[in-house]
């Protein structure tokens, strides 16, 4: 906070204080967090950060919050993770994972709920709101219980059975709307204008939410000893992440963190089900039409992106590309990905290795990159998607023999 | 034909802060035009030079997003309610 100047909208440029507001009253743009990075520059560091605790807050000096009181489960700094055993299978050469399922509530959006709550403590608000497809919901209920704040939830009626107890568990008001996410989304647009005393994390408070998006490159390059990757692959929902890990890198080598200028390929993954950016990146438009999901992506299911355009920007600005992926790839690729590198992901994780995969095969990501692909939610969290698919091997009577008769075990297990 | 168009906070300094503004139109256009000309400064809020929705503005009509219509030429029947609604929001 010391260090932020202002908020600027990205369409027109006009400015603004640092409140409440995530639109541009001119054009309606979205506004952005704008820094003063020589004030940054002059005090952040690679000893400040490594000396700061393990979650987002070791950066929070590119936050747009104080800080000092944060609203803090301990989101972020989870492990970026060597996949040689996926990168064999894809045929790709350095492949990390970026494993952020480990978080608080069991995905990403902790770090931006940790933000977003700090910021609306600080601004004075009493009641944490939402629209969410189900990982917001989670984190924004854990966060407001923890922080002392009411709640207010609103979510599609049809989500996945654990992603309404993980929300419901935390005892704030959760409002199961009959529509899909893109229906609950306008219902908060508009609630927004109704409460004005309600911080909805991603309507109203959005602006600083959305930057807490930034501390997934920012731990990926510390991680990966201050430098950025060539190419990253990002699941696309409503394209905010997407933007925000390339502002991430940008920042790091704004601010002297960096020893050489990134050049990172940003990529997006999408489900074949609600592809409205990947659909734009394939036809060569410029505009992004809606479209009604229909998958099993559930937490990638907006239709309406409200940073599409951005995002498709940043994937043709960087060289990268967008593909989109049948519910089976998915499913394939989270059964994948658990098979060869020990990590259970929620659907949208599928969507990104199945979309990695696609890239892989069609020389897009490319074997001598070093390569980043961000999985970034939990698979207890959308059991129902692989359920079907993988059970026990086999049932059996308690005796060595049933054993015998109906295990095959590979010759390192036989001893 | 009577159309309830709500406003969103953004734009209520225009409409002396009310939330809600009746005008007469028999599609979303008109009746656009019709807040525009009763409320002026609306247009060239909405509107890019072009004439078309600016790329951060969506209109609702009973709850559906014009763009799944026929955009501005969708017709409105007497009493339905339109919906502005600024498009950065959620994810």
């Amino acid at each position: 906070m010391p260090f932020v100047e202002a908020l600027r909208c990205r369409e027109c440029g006009h400015t603004y204080p640092v409140e409440a507001l995530h639109v541009c009253d001119f054009c309606f743009g979205p506004l952005e967090v704008s820094y003063d990075y020589d004030a940054v520059s002059a005090s952040i560091s690679r000893q400040r950060i490594a000396a700061g605790p393990h979650t987002i807050w070791r950066y929070a000096d590119l936050l747009p919050v104080d800080g000092t009181a944060p609203v803090d489960l301990g989101a972020g700094f989870t492990p970026l993770v060597r996949a040689d055993r996926l990168a064999a299978e894809l045929g790709l050469g350095e492949l990390w994972i970026k494993n952020d399922t480990v978080n608080p509530t069991g995905s990403f959006k902790d770090r931006v709920v940790s933000v977003a709550l700090t910021k609306a403590r600080e601004l004075g608000f009493k009641v944490a709101a939402c629209a969410s497809t189900g990982n917001l919901a989670n984190s924004v209920a854990a966060h407001a219980a923890r922080a002392g704040m009411q709640s207010v939830v609103f979510i599609p009626q049809d989500l996945e059975v654990a992603k309404i107890v993980t929300t419901a568990v935390y005892g704030g008001h959760l409002i199961a709307v009959r529509g899909n996410y893109d229906d609950v989304n306008r219902l908060c647009a508009e609630l927004t204008s109704e409460h004005p005393s309600w911080a909805f994390v991603n309507v109203n408070v959005r602006t600083y939410y959305a930057e807490g998006s930034k501390t997934l490159a920012f731990e990926v390059a510390e991680q990966l000893g201050w430098r950025a990757p060539d190419h990253v692959v990002v699941p696309v929902a409503s394209g905010s992440q997407l933007t925000k890990i390339h502002k991430g890198f940008g920042e790091l080598a704004k601010v002297g963190l960096l020893d050489e200028e990134p050049h990172v390929r940003v990529s997006g993954a999408q489900a074949a089900g609600c592809s409205p950016v990947a659909t734009a990146f394939a036809e060569g438009t410029e505009a992004i039409r809606p479209q009604k999901p229909s998958t099993i992506a559930k937490s990638l299911a907006i239709g309406n992106p409200a940073d599409g355009w951005y995002a498709l920007d940043v994937v043709r600005r960087t060289g990268g590309a967008l593909a989109a992926v049948t519910d089976d790839e998915i499913i394939d690729a989270i059964r994948l990905l658990a098979r060869t590198e020990g990590i259970f992901a929620e659907t949208a994780g599928g969507v990104t290795i199945a979309t990695l995969a696609k890239l892989a095969a069609e020389g897009v990501v490319r074997r001598d990159e070093l390569v980043v692909a961000y999985v970034t939610g939990h698979g207890l969290k959308t059991v129902e998607a692989v359920g079907p698919h993988v059970g026990p091997t086999a049932t059996i009577d308690p005796t060595l023999e049933a054993f015998a008769d109906a295990v095959q075990l590979g010759d390192d297990a036989r001893a | 034909m009577s159309v309830k168009i709500r406003i969103p906070t953004q734009l209520r300094t225009l409409t002396g802060g009310e939330g809600e503004v009746a005008v007469d139109g028999s599609t979303v256009g008109q009746a656009l035009k019709a807040l525009d000309a009763a409320h002026p400064g609306m247009g060239e809020r909405l509107f890019d030079p072009a004439g078309e929705l600016r790329r951060f503005v969506n209109v609702f009509l009973a709850d559906e997003d014009v763009r799944f219509l026929q955009g501005l030429d969708t017709p409105v029947a007497d009493g339905q309610t339109l919906s502005i609604v600024p498009a950065v929001a959620g994810g």
